[in-house]
């Protein structure tokens, strides 16, 4: 069955908030609105106010109180409407969801995810199209997910759910209307998971969300000039699935990773450092990194462009790994 | 109100000893509010609390053995030594924490009463916080959330007149009458004496009352004062306030409130005080011999409790 990104999400929802009572949609426009990016359609009809809550605007205050809604047993979901703005919650995020199961010596757990759009759309500026996967990377006791395809939405969303931890599950505006295969009713993917979304024996190509269509299609034009690169796809972000990936740099001994958010202290650092300690030896040079650009995000087309990594980037740094400059 | 001047009083000593590490803050001067508060509770009814958190959590009945092992950071404490003196947790008695950021755990308390609420309970959550914490974002968004929502929360402010050494006329604007800052939401909001543990536990008690038969918030000002420095750092009347305003609050001491008004109207004589007294002081006693005896966590619990 085909469907967009965001159908992906709003099937999957829809199966957890039926399956399980616990589990209920908290955020700003979520209800009458449907979502500001309209994953939430039909939500409001089918479950009703008790279990889709529009909320002021204040992620501080809501996200705040899912945690505790979560610590008290309930299955929250909040939908931040971007990412950018769950940067208001971010004490509530960090100091209370990450903490509190470790603090309270395992007593108490929180049961919440976090979900909505990361990274840049077209032209919104600034403050609206950050990558902010780094700062959730970071925390212990946050899991991370990232996913590309819709199929991959539906299963990870559902095992987010299924989680007794916090989940950051990070969404793309850009993805939304993409449109993929998506498996039947009731399936899931578990966290902390990679997968292999185009094999090759050249070179590792590593990418998650919307960069993942970027990786696939620099693999196309590859291919082309007969470089057979593999893509993989982390998926989940932390805990991050480093037996798939060194498998797949052992096999090309070339990695490439590539990442939209900043340069500087960026994931794909994190990434880079941990396949050095277990594949170093296997690697035949130093692991290339395509990143944004260290700037904020600016508002005319060309310069936006120029922040975001794009496929002939990609390509440049393949030749770069497989000293074909 | 005994047991939690002698322990605090225990843990001084045991922080001047080095047994007990970090930041400490003590109770002393405070226990009206915590003891009269908890007192009016149902035991399935939900606490929370800040930093200043050891009073809340003896006077909803843990153990002062593991509250003690926890401030020592043995094995054998509350939250397994994890926790510390600002992180107090006892689920089982749904006693739901000390949290340490100023403010912050106001969303907490609202979301396990939107939970109580979510599954038709009638359980209430009484929310202990600082007047310091009063004018942060995180109490405001939450009064917010509370009274649009009708959330059976008590918030009960302990306005000690000081945050650290900011006294409250330098920090809310509605100093005079904290509780305004609630109103404001359109909260039923109320002031109590938090030195007399029975006019706390009265008008907790009825604000309780309201809580949880109407579902709506309350918010509660308790007016009481800390006879000791904001932590074990700072000097009993420090550079911010005068030995003399600390003795002058010392005269309305809760303990010897609780006790003149007693042995006056003679429902206690002065050996049943020294009975008390004996008693708690054995209390405490097995309290630091437990945490004393008790094993550090071994090394292996370093990665334990990160994820379920």
């Amino acid at each position: 069955m085909k469907a967009t990104y965001r159908e992906a999400l709003n099937q999957a929802l829809q199966e957890e908030m039926r399956r399980d009572d616990r589990v209920f949609l908290i955020g700003e426009d979520v209800a009458y609105y449907q979502g500001a990016f309209k994953v939430s359609k039909g939500f409001l009809e089918e479950f009703g106010s008790r279990r889709v809550v529009d909320t002021p605007i204040t992620e501080l205050g809501f996200t705040g109180l899912a945690i505790g809604a979560a610590m008290a047993g309930l299955r929250p979901v909040v939908e931040v409407m971007t990412f950018n703005f769950a940067l208001l919650a971010m004490d509530q995020i960090v100091n209370n969801a990450a903490k509190i199961r470790y603090m309270s010596g395992g007593q108490l757990s929180v049961p919440i995810v976090i979900r909505g759009p990361g990274s840049a759309a077209h032209q919104l500026g600034a403050q609206h199209s950050q990558s902010l996967e780094a700062w959730f990377c970071h925390v212990p006791g946050l899991k991370v997910v990232a996913p590309a395809t819709p199929f991959d939405a539906k299963g990870l969303i559902k095992s987010a759910i299924r989680d007794e931890n916090p989940v950051i599950f990070l969404e793309a505006q850009l993805l939304y209307p993409v449109q993929g295969e998506v498996g039947d009713g009731d399936y899931t993917i578990p966290l902390g998971v990679a997968e292999v979304k185009r094999p090759g024996t050249d070179v590792t190509l590593i990418a998650y969300s919307k960069m993942l269509l970027v990786a696939l299609e620099a693999a196309g034009k590859l291919a082309q000039e007969g470089i057979q690169a593999e893509v993989i796809d982390p998926r989940t972000l932390r805990p991050l699935d480093l037996a798939t990936l060194a498998t797949s740099a052992k096999k090309t001994g070339k990695v490439v990773i590539v990442e939209e958010g900043w340069p500087f202290a960026g994931l794909g650092a994190q990434i880079a450092e941990s396949l050095y300690r277990r594949v170093f030896d296997y690697l035949d040079g130093p692991i290339v990194r395509v990143t944004g650009r260290d700037v904020p995000m600016p508002y005319a087309r060309n310069l936006e462009d120029a922040a975001i990594p794009n496929a002939d980037q990609v390509v440049t740094a393949v030749h770069q790994v497989l000293y074909r400059a | 109100m005994l047991l939690i001047r002698r322990f605090e009083e225990r843990t001084a000593e045991m922080y001047a000893l080095g047994k007990i590490g970090g930041f400490c803050h003590l109770y002393i001067g405070e226990e009206a509010v915590a003891v009269g508060a908890v007192d009016a509770l149902r035991p399935d009814d939900y606490v929370f609390s800040a930093y200043r958190d050891h009073g809340h959590c003896l006077a909803r009945g843990s153990d002062p053995k593991r509250v003690m092992a926890e401030l020592f950071g043995r094995s054998t404490g509350l939250c397994k030594g994890k926790g510390g003196s600002m992180h107090l947790v006892d689920a089982e008695r749904r006693f739901m924490g000390g949290y340490a950021i100023v403010g912050g755990h106001l969303p907490l308390a609202a979301g396990v009463a939107f939970a109580v609420k979510y599954r038709g309970g009638d359980q209430v959550v009484l929310c202990f916080f600082g007047e310091g914490a009063v004018p942060s974002g995180a109490c405001h968004e939450t009064l917010n959330l509370a009274a649009l929502w009708g959330l059976p929360v008590l918030f009960l402010c302990e306005n000690n007149r000081y945050g650290m050494g900011t006294p409250v006329e330098r920090a809310v604007a509605l100093y005079a009458d904290v509780a305004q800052n609630a109103a404001a939401y359109g909260i039923e909001a109320g002031r109590v004496d938090g030195m007399e543990v029975l006019a706390v536990r009265d008008a907790v008690g009825k604000a309780l009352e309201q809580v949880r038969t109407r579902q709506r918030p309350y918010f509660l000002e308790a007016v009481t004062y800390r006879f000791l420095g904001h932590s074990m750092a700072d000097p009993a009347h420090g550079h911010y306030r005068t030995k003399a305003e600390v003795d002058e609050a010392k005269k309305r001491d809760p303990l010897l409130l609780l006790r003149t008004r007693m042995l006056g109207e003679r429902l206690a004589t002065e050996a049943d005080f020294k009975r008390i007294e004996q008693e708690v002081a054995e209390i405490v006693r097995e309290a630091v011999e437990f945490a004393d005896a008790s094993p550090a966590p071994p090394l292996t619990a370093l990665e334990d409790d990160v994820y379920v």
